[in-house]
């Protein structure tokens, strides 16, 4: 595990998956499309309209598993000062606040005919559009600064913060009455759907992980090097400067 | 504490630690007060009340609210006046409220059908509601599967229980 704590080597295993991401997600895509669209049943009750949860689903659990990704990193960083920590919560933060938009407009696409209305402000829908503004809010803390890194530790701390959202939208249909209704796929005894619904569900899945974990690696990449370049035009600006700067700059290095 | 359970460790390694118990010790907080404040607001989010609550009196007429239960069968009336008004009743089996709305019902209205009506009770009892709302359980089911199980008389509608397998999907042939 600790081999992978080394910045420089993480970046090399992250450029090392990215086409086999890339490529797992343009393969399982036609294929989970055509059982979404075509080859799976249309269900009893929504006829249809079934059809927006291949997407709504895997859209939800990959916001809330790109928040749970950027509150470790962010823990990380405040705790063990790891520079990975922070690179990986800056990386996946947009990421996450756009599956959740998806989440949320499939939603409100799906709850018209079905429901009956776009939008109500249960405890399920409210707790999502929070998960939302909190990413966005991560996002607007971490760049606020002219200094990228004094934006690092008030971000981080909001998105630890946040964390507490996650169990409550978990639970928010159980703890409250809800019009959403309850989990299909972690339901008590097994998930609530036959075969011929799971297997879509699982292959586009299956394509939004994999395209997921592309976007992740190419962003991390990003900003990866954007550090690098920040820190070379750091020692540009510092060479350039008379030594009284030094000790001061590197008195915060050691710290 | 914390220095004395990190006695050889070095000073960088001790405020790791420390770093770590105080994000650890601040969300258990922070978990308890955000879990503290929903059971506290439970009664609050409520999305609906039940048929139960609404007899128990817990919402005074006039007072608008929702209204969340099951469309009884048999239940469902059309007495045809000009505004094409609909009459059910909304039952949780316990209790049951009658409603009258005038309006487009969504296409998974049915009896046997769990809804959520916005409205308010007049004086005798009657919940006048503005807005209809379908709300569904989490069972899928392909619709030949279910098909199939009514021609055996094995199926049983997910949350009406037993003896509500009739959908009627277009009420207003009825």
């Amino acid at each position: 595990m600790h081999r992978f704590a080394n910045p420089g080597r993480f970046m090399r295993v992250a450029r090392r998956v990215r086409p086999w991401t890339l490529g797992a997600a343009l393969l399982l895509l036609p294929v989970g499309l055509y059982q979404a669209l075509i080859a799976s049943p249309p269900d009893y009750q929504q006829h249809d309209t079934v059809r927006i949860l291949y997407i709504h689903v895997p859209a939800a659990i990959l916001a809330q598993g790109a928040y749970v990704l950027m509150a470790l990193g962010s823990a990380a960083f405040l705790i063990w000062k790891h520079p990975l920590g922070d690179l990986s919560a800056r990386a996946v933060a947009p990421i996450g606040a756009v599956f959740c938009l998806i989440c949320l407009v499939t939603g409100a696409v799906w709850g018209k005919p079905t429901w009956g209305t776009y939008w109500v402000w249960d405890a399920r829908l409210t707790s999502m559009l929070i998960l939302l503004f909190l990413f966005i809010g991560y996002m607007a803390l971490a760049n606020a600064f002219d200094d990228p890194a004094r934006g690092d530790k008030p971000a981080a701390i909001l998105a630890i913060v946040g964390i507490v959202n996650i169990p409550v939208i978990k639970f928010s249909v159980y703890f409250f009455n809800t019009l959403h209704q309850q989990s299909t796929l972690f339901s008590a005894g097994g998930p609530a759907m036959p075969p011929e619904m799971l297997t879509p569900l699982a292959l586009l899945g299956g394509s939004f992980a994999a395209f997921f974990l592309w976007l992740f690696a190419v962003r991390l990449a990003g900003e990866f090097a954007k550090v690098r370049l920040r820190a070379i035009r750091g020692g540009l600006i510092r060479r350039e400067r008379p030594a009284e700067s030094r000790p001061s700059a590197s008195a915060r290095g050691t710290r | 504490m914390a220095a004395s359970g990190g006695r050889g460790l070095s000073p960088a390694r001790r405020r790791k630690r420390t770093r770590l118990y105080l994000v650890l010790g601040g969300l258990a907080f922070l978990a308890l007060a955000v879990g503290l404040v929903l059971a506290g607001f439970r009664d609050n989010i409520v999305f609906f009340f039940g048929p139960s609550e609404v007899a128990a009196g817990k919402v005074d007429p006039g007072r608008t609210f929702r209204l969340g239960g099951l469309v009884k069968d048999g239940s469902l009336a059309r007495p045809g006046g000009t505004d094409g008004a609909v009459l059910f009743t909304v039952t949780d089996n316990a209790a049951e409220v009658r409603v009258r709305f005038a309006g487009l019902l969504p296409d998974l209205f049915r009896e046997g059908q769990g809804i959520v009506a916005l409205g308010a009770l007049d004086g005798e009892g009657l919940f006048v509601a503005d807005e209809v709302l379908a709300k569904h359980d989490e069972n899928y089911m392909p619709a030949e599967a279910v098909e199939a199980m009514k021609r055996a008389g094995t199926w049983q509608h997910g949350e009406g229980g037993p003896g509500t397998a009739e959908p009627g999907y277009a009420p207003e042939g009825q």
